[in-house]
C-alpha cells in the first residue's frame, strides 16, 4: 500500500517535472525541475532496490551535470525565450532547426506510444535482484565483462577535457 | 510490528532533528564564547548567567524580524533557496550511526535511524544538493554582492567536493564496504582506528570539509569586507536564519562523519586493551558525541587562529595539492590493500 503510494507519488512528480521543464519561458525554472525530476526518478530507483543507481543518479546527474547547467544558464544572464515571435507560426512550419526539434518530438511521441503498447507482451523480471544491483556486482560486472566499453568511456571523457582546457586557454589568451 | 516499523523510526527521527536544531543553537553561542576567550574578551554574558540562554534570545529576535523581500528578487526561488540549503544539512544524519544496537526497555533498539549499505555515497550525494541553495540564493536575490559570493562558494564547493570524495574512496578500500555502520564494525575489528592507518586521508577530509562549510579560512563567500554578507546578504528574519542553521548544521555532519570515518565512531578509545574496559561504563553515544564535539571545538578553533585564504590560493590549494594528494592516497592504499 505505502509502495503504491510511493511509487505514483514518484512518477507524477517525475512526468510533471519532465513535462514542466519544456514550458518554462525562464530557463533557470528548466534547470530546476530537471533537477526535480532527476530526484523523483532517484525515489524510483530505490524502490527498485537499486539504492546503488539512486545514489549515483543523484551525484552525477543532480548534483555535478545540473550544477553546471545551472551555471551557463546564470552566467548567460538570464535570457528569456521571446513568446511572442514563435507563436505565431506552426511549429513543422518554422526554419532550420526549429522544425527539427518538432519532428524530433514526433518521433519520441511515437517511440513512447510504441513502448506502451509493448509493455503489455512483457514480462516483469523474475529473479533475485537483491544481488543484481549491490555495488560489489556492478563493479565485478564493469571490470570483467564491460571493461573496453568503460576504458572507452573514460579516454572520451579525458579527450573532452583536454579540448574543454584547450578551448579555454585559447580564449583567456586572446 | 507496527511499533518497531513505524513508531521507532519516527521517535528516532524526532529526536535527531531536536538533538541537530538545539545543538545548533548552542554552537552559535560556543562559538562567540571561543572566539573571544582567544582574543581575551568575555563574550555574551547578559542573557541568563554567563550568557548561556543566549540562543535562545536569538532564535526569539530572528523569528520576530521583519522577513523582507526585495522587489527585483524572483519571489519563488527566492523562499525555495534557504529550505534547500537546509535540508541536504539536515537529511544526513539518517546515516550517521551513534551507536550500536542497545536494548532499551526490553527491546532491541539500533542508535542509529537507517544503516545504508551505500551510506557513504548517500552522504556524497546529500552533500552534492547542497549547493544548490547557495547558488539559488544568489541568484534569486537579483543582487550583485550575493550572486558574486554564490558563484565563489559554489566553485569552492565543486572543487573541494572532488578532493574529498577521493579520500572517502580510499576509506572504502581501507574498510571494504560502503555502510557507515560497516566502517565503524571494521575499525573495531581491524582494532585500529583509521586516523592512524590514513591520515593523509584525515587531513584532507577535514581541510575539505572546512571548505565545503565554507568556515574559516575559507569563508570566501562571506569575506564581509569584500562582499557585505555573503551570498545571503539580501536575506532577513527567519530565511536568514535557516542559511544559518544550515551551516552550522553542516559542521555537525562533517565533524560526526569525521568521527564516524576517522575515529571509530562510538567504540571506545582503544575497545581492543582489556584493562580500560571501564571506559564501557560511559555509554557508547556519548563516546561519539565527545568526538564530534572536540572536532567541532577545532573548527571554532581553527576559525579564531588562521586567517582568511585569498580566493586564488584557495583555488590553487584545491586543485593543484589536495585533489592530487588524494588521487595519490587512492592509489597507494589500493596497493597496500592488494600487496599486504
Amino acid at each position: 500500500m505505502g509502495e503504491w503510494l510511493l511509487f505514483y507519488a514518484f512518477s507524477l512528480v517525475a512526468i510533471l517535472a519532465s513535462a514542466l521543464v519544456i514550458g518554462q519561458r525562464n530557463p533557470m525554472y528548466s534547470v530546476l525541475l530537471l533537477v526535480a525530476s532527476f530526484g523523483a526518478s532517484a525515489g524510483l530507483y530505490v524502490q527498485l532496490d537499486a539504492p546503488f543507481v539512486a545514489v549515483t543518479q543523484i551525484i552525477v546527474y543532480a548534483g555535478a551535470v545540473m550544477v553546471l547547467f545551472l551555471y551557463v544558464v546564470m552566467l548567460l544572464n538570464q535570457p528569456r525565450e521571446d513568446a511572442s515571435e514563435w507563436d505565431r507560426t506552426h511549429p513543422l512550419r518554422r526554419p532550420g532547426l526549429a522544425r527539427l526539434g518538432a519532428i524530433l518530438a514526433a518521433l519520441l511521441v511515437v517511440e513512447l506510444g510504441w513502448a506502451l503498447v509493448r509493455s503489455g507482451t512483457l514480462g516483469a523480471f523474475t529473479g533475485d535482484t537483491s544481488s543484481l544491483a549491490s555495488v560489489r556486482t556492478i563493479g565485478q560486472v564493469m571490470f570483467s565483462d564491460y571493461v573496453f566499453a568503460f576504458e572507452a568511456t573514460s579516454v572520451l571523457i579525458l579527450a573532452a577535457l583536454v579540448g574543454g582546457v584547450y578551448l579555454a586557454h585559447r580564449e583567456g589568451s586572446r | 510490528m507496527m511499533v518497531d516499523q513505524v513508531v521507532i523510526p519516527a521517535l528516532k527521527i524526532l529526536i535527531v532533528l531536536n538533538a541537530v536544531l538545539v545543538g545548533v543553537t548552542f554552537m552559535v553561542l560556543l562559538e562567540r564564547k571561543v572566539i573571544a576567550w582567544t582574543q581575551a574578551r568575555l563574550g555574551p554574558m547578559r542573557v541568563g548567567p554567563y550568557g548561556v540562554l543566549q540562543p535562545i534570545a536569538d532564535v526569539v529576535k530572528l523569528m520576530t524580524k521583519e522577513d523582507i523581500t526585495p522587489v527585483k528578487a524572483d519571489r519563488w526561488v527566492f523562499s525555495v533557496a534557504p529550505l534547500i540549503a537546509l535540508i541536504p544539512a539536515l537529511i544526513v544524519f539518517a546515516v550517521i550511526p551513534f551507536g550500536p544496537e542497545v536494548s532499551l526497555f526490553g527491546r532491541q533498539v539500533a542508535l542509529y535511524i537507517t544503516d545504508l549499505n551505500v551510506g557513504l555515497l548517500y552522504v556524497v550525494s546529500v552533500a552534492s544538493i547542497g549547493v544548490y541553495g547557495i547558488i539559488l540564493a544568489g541568484w534569486a536575490s537579483n543582487s550583485k554582492f550575493p550572486l558574486l559570493a554564490s558563484l565563489r562558494a559554489s566553485a569552492q564547493l565543486i572543487s573541494y567536493e572532488v578532493a574529498v570524495t577521493m579520500t572517502l574512496v580510499s576509506m572504502i578500500v581501507s574498510a571494504g564496504t560502503l555502510s557507515m555502520v560497516g566502517i565503524v564494525n571494521a575499525q573495531e575489528s581491524q582494532q585500529v582506528w583509521y586516523l592512524f592507518v590514513q591520515p593523509l586521508a584525515f587531513f584532507i577530509f577535514f581541510v575539505g570539509g572546512l571548505a565545503e562549510t565554507n568556515r574559516a579560512p575559507f569563508d570566501m563567500p562571506e569575506a564581509e569586507q569584500e562582499l557585505t554578507g555573503g551570498f545571503h546578504t539580501e536575506y532577513s528574519g527567519m530565511r536568514f536564519a535557516l542559511f544559518f542553521l544550515a551551516e552550522y548544521a553542516n559542521m555537525i555532519v562533517v565533524s560526526a562523519v569525521a568521527t564516524t570515518l576517522f575515529l571509530g565512531g562510538w567504540l571506545r578509545p582503544f575497545p581492543n586493551v582489556a584493562a580500560l574496559s571501564f571506559l564501557d561504563l560511559v555509554p557508547a553515544w556519548c563516546w561519539f558525541l565527545a568526538k564530534t564535539f572536540v572536532f567541532l571545538y577545532i573548527f571554532l578553533w581553527v576559525r579564531a587562529t588562521l586567517p582568511r585564504y585569498r580566493y586564488d590560493q584557495l583555488m590553487r590549494l584545491g586543485w593543484k595539492v589536495l585533489i592530487p594528494l588524494a588521487i595519490a592516497n587512492v592509489v597507494v592504499s589500493g596497493l597496500v590493500k592488494v600487496l599486504l
